[in-house]
Order: C-alpha cells, then structure tokens, then sequence
C-alpha cells in the first residue's frame, strides 16, 4: 500500500522539512503521495509534484485551509485515509497538532517523533528527552507516523513530475476560528535548518547581553538559540528555544554559552556533530557533551571570540 | 462553568533516568516521581479561571497506577475541589487515556479540558488532540495565553513560526504549554485540606475501554554516547580547533 504525505507549506512554498519527511516516507514504502491541503496553493503543489520520490500529488483547495487549523484538514484526510496504509507527516508544531487528530478519528495508536525507519511497521522514537530510544512496532492496520526532520535527510527538490490530482474539499469547522500569525521575521537561517547554531542561556543576563551573541551569528552565518531559562526570563523570544519542549537541532556546529545544560535543553541540540561550550562553571553538565569546552566568563570570552573570527580570512558559509 | 483538568504521573523532570539493563524499560522503582510540569500548567490555570469567578468547579482526572492519586491530590492541594482516578496499569497509550477521559467527559459535562501539551516520559504530544477528535470539540494546543470570555476562548499558540491567535467555543479542549503561567506552590495547610477532598475512585476496565497497547515496544537502549571531548585553555585555542580540527568554520 502507499503512503500519504502530508505536506507543509505556506500556499505558495512547501516549508523545508516537508523534503526530510519525504525522504522518511519513501523509506517506509516507495509509493509517496503528497497530500497539498490550502488555499491558492498551486505553487505549493507544483513544488511537491517536482521532487523525485512523490509519485503523486493531492490538492485540496478551499479559502477555510488557508491557516491550516486541524480540525478543518481532519476530515479531508480521513476521506483520502481509506486508500493508504501509512499517513505521515513532520513531527513539528504542524503535524503535532494535526495528526493525532487524524489517528483518533481511525483508532490508530500514532507513532510520534520517529528518527529511524526499521521496517514498514517498526520505527525508532527517542523517549524522555531523548534519554534512551524507544525501538516500537505498531500493530494497527493504518499507521499514524509523525518524523523529527532532522534525523532524515532532506530529499531531491527537483527533476521529478508527479501528476497532480485534485480531491474535494471538505465542510468548514465553524467552532474554531483563526485570527493572526504573528511570524518572526529574520534575515538569519532558520533555526531547525542551520549549519551553525549560537546558543545563549541564562548566563546572559540580560536581552541586551544577546548582542554579544547576535554579532557572532552574524560572523558565522550562524542561527540563534536559546535555553528556555533566556525565554523565560525575556531575554529572547520563544521561537529560539532549543529543547524538548521546543525546537530539535542538529547543526555541524552548536555553540552553548552560559547554558548549563540541563536534560531538557541538551534534549534538543545533543546530536549536533561538535559542540561548543563557553561556561564559567567548570562543573556545569552541558561539558559533558561538548567537544570543545572553554571555562571562562561570557563577557570576556565572546568579544574574543568575535575578535579571533575576524582575523580570520575564510569562514565558510 | 466546570473545568476538567487532565494530570499524569511521571519521573521527575530533574531525574537522569537509566535504561534497564534488560532493554524492557525504564527503571522506575525509588525514583522521584512528580506531577507532569505543563499539567502543573494546566492545573494552575483552571485555579486562576476559578479565582477570577468564571468557573465554579475544577475536577483533577488522572489515569494511572494506585500511586498516581498522588498527582490528583496535589492537583486539590493547588485548588482543584475533587479528583477523579482511573486505575490502569501498565503503559497506557494517549489513544487509550484519551478514550477513557472521553467517557469522563460525557459523565461529567465539562465546559473545558486543560491537559499538558505532552508527558515528558513518552513524550508524545497526541492526547488532548485526540480527546478532541473524539468529542469532535475544537482544540487549541500549546497554548502559551487563554482568554476567557463568554463560551469562547482566545488562545495564543506557540508555533514554529512565533505565535498564532485562535479563537474557539466552548466545550473545547486546551494544551498548555510551559509559557503559559507560573504554577504555585501548595501550601501546608492546603495541603491538610486536600487530604479531606474526595477522589473518585474507578477501574479502566470498568469503562467499557480497551487499553491494550497497540504499539508493541520491542527494545528501550541508551543513546550513542557520545565521546567525550578536551577542554581548551584560551578563545584562540578553540577558533584554531573549530579551524583546523574540526573545520566547522
């Protein structure tokens, strides 16, 4: 049987982990289809209909999917769920909010957050803050799957030529309305994508302190992050925050400063390839993770820190 | 207004958990267990509703072993006024618990169900989505702002993105993020008195529920550790590793 993807996007692009999760589902059966639910999203679909592992593409178009709230895109896919055998789907605030919905309705146990195709029924999922992973197998005829996108590599995004089909739209859920999105706007690399990660705890003491760190992003190209100690205490919005509760990173290079490295945060980013730790606590847990550990005070470490970047004539981007 | 507030028992957020040595698990004997930290969320805020006079009643339900009525009773020691315990034993799926407090919705007509956004042990993050599934009601998860007013709810969503606004009716179903208040303490005396506050007592498999696992768990192991690195001395040391050793910039 095949697998239906449930692509995310914004009506007009798919959002970039869509192609890991591609990748994920055509390990669990090569038949992909792409689910494309929105509205005046052609371009979108477009887009799915030219990478290489979908076989075909779904769109379903109505003005109520424009903010993509669950309970309006449940239905549809419960409609289309009778001609697959998995329904997948990105594990981030998306798919979170949208697939057990989904499961519920088919009396599926879902299976979230997987990092490892084992077979078309066994999958990998780490547990309790990714301190031990969690080898399963469902039982259920219709699997309900939801994929950490870092752990997958992103798929080809062109020379494919999928057909694209158009589904009916379903009713509007009238109980639910959406008002605004207020997205954060930056010029930096998204955060779950970057190379470079510069991550900054409660150490900082204050929001203005992040400057230290925003001037070596910038050097590296670098994305922010944060502990959730930063966000609570306002330094930083939450959107940066790394960890089990928020975002899961997997950059070449994490830069942890002033982050003691408590088992939720190192949750989100103990997978980066090299980590990076500047603290001034030589006891602090997160050294027992890093690669390269400096035990010095932030404030005369990152203005070095810069000063050393600079002189140097390469850094790669 | 009646508000139902769903809380779970787990491993202490601070615990270094072991796996066992068999792979069949988690070690869960002597370890600290405490209340799920976004249902110390969820709870709070269902208390906050009711000091503000919008609700009347705040009723705790939990799923779980004996041991777990300690989360209800400190949902009452922080203002809950009576708890509800499931007994189950054993791993119970969010598919499961959301079916059985399906069945303690329909019995005890709340306007409202609060619950985490999800359990830091299976760290699933699907019950409160399909309790809504099953009810049909609308669902606004993670939500970091909760206004009131009225048989509608303004909610503010954390998203990958930032944050979004939605607004739904009541009877509906929210998933608190850790963002959204800061849990009290239960004081001493409110702790005395919640040992007075009645806890309803009843069987998973007096419901009518199946809660028999459908995810089979074949093996549970440690990570890959990884290995351990160096110390450098001097801000040149490590932009001359990151360099040359690494070459990460």
């Amino acid at each position: 049987m095949s697998v239906l993807l449930i692509a995310e996007h914004n009506n007009k692009e798919l959002k970039s982990f869509t192609l890991n999760a591609v990748t994920a589902a055509s390990q669990i059966d090569s038949d992909v289809h792409a689910l494309v639910i929105g509205n005046e999203c052609g371009d979108a679909a477009k887009a799915a209909s030219e990478l290489p592992l979908v076989k075909k593409v779904i769109t379903v178009e109505a003005t109520h999917y424009e903010n993509f709230l669950a309970e309006n895109f449940a239905p549809v896919i419960l409609k289309l769920a009778d001609n697959y055998s998995h329904l997948v789907c990105s594990a981030n605030t998306f798919g979170k909010n949208l697939m057990p919905r989904i499961a519920a309705k088919l009396d599926t146990s879902q299976v979230s957050d997987i990092i490892k195709v084992e077979s078309a029924d066994t999958f990998v999922r780490p547990i309790y803050a990714g301190n031990a992973f969690a080898t399963v197998k469902s039982t259920d005829a219709k699997k309900c799957i939801t994929i950490r996108p870092t752990s997958f590599e992103p798929c080809e995004s062109s020379g494919g030529s999928a057909p694209i089909e158009t589904a009916d739209a379903g009713e509007e859920f009238s109980l639910t309305k959406f008002i605004k999105r207020e997205e954060i706007k930056s010029d930096r690399p998204e955060l779950g994508t970057a190379r470079i990660v510069v991550s900054g705890g409660r150490g900082m003491q204050s929001g203005d302190n992040f400057k230290l760190i925003t001037s070596i992003a910038d050097k590296l190209n670098a994305a922010i992050g944060a502990s959730r100690a930063a966000v609570d205490a306002g330094y930083i919005s939450n959107d940066h925050q790394v960890g089990q509760t928020g975002k899961v990173v997997v950059p070449d290079l994490y830069i942890a400063v002033g982050i003691s490295g408590a088992i939720q945060h190192l949750a989100g980013m103990k997978e980066s390839k090299i980590i990076v730790a500047i603290n001034k606590d030589g006891e602090a847990p997160i050294f027992s993770v890093a690669d390269y550990g400096l035990e010095a005070d932030l404030f005369d470490a990152l203005p070095q820190f810069l000063e050393e970047l600079n002189k140097l004539n390469t850094i790669q981007k | 207004m009646k508000i139902l507030v769903a809380v779970k028992r787990v491993i202490d957020y601070n615990v270094q958990i072991r796996v066992k040595d068999d792979g069949t698990g988690i070690v869960t004997d002597n370890v600290k267990m405490s209340t799920n930290p976004p249902d110390d969320n969820a709870i709070e805020e269902a208390v906050k509703i009711k000091e503000s006079g919008k609700a009347t009643e705040v009723v705790a339900v939990t799923v779980g072993e004996e041991k777990a009525q300690e989360t209800v009773r400190k949902a009452l020691a922080v203002g809950a006024d009576r708890g509800i315990h499931v007994k189950a034993d054993g791993i119970i799926e969010p598919l499961a618990v959301s079916k059985i407090l399906k069945k303690i919705v329909d019995k005890e007509k709340p306007d409202l169900v609060f619950m985490g956004k999800q359990a830091i042990d299976d760290d699933c993050n699907q019950t409160g989505q399909m309790l809504s599934a099953l009810l049909e009601w609308p669902q606004a998860t993670f939500a970091s702002k909760i206004d009131l007013e009225d048989k509608k709810l303004k909610v503010i969503r954390e998203i990958d993105e930032g944050l979004e606004t939605i607004e739904i009716s009541t009877p509906a179903i929210v998933t608190c993020d850790l963002r959204l208040n800061e849990p009290r303490y239960a004081s001493l005396p409110n702790i005395m008195k919640a040992k007075k506050k009645p806890i309803e007592q009843m069987n998973a498999s007096d419901l009518g529920v199946d809660i028999a696992p459908k995810i089979q768990q074949i093996k549970v192991e440690e990570p890959p550790k990884r290995k351990a690195g160096i110390k450098v001395s001097s801000v040149a040391e490590l932009v001359q590793k990151l360099k040359n050793e690494a070459k990460v910039i």
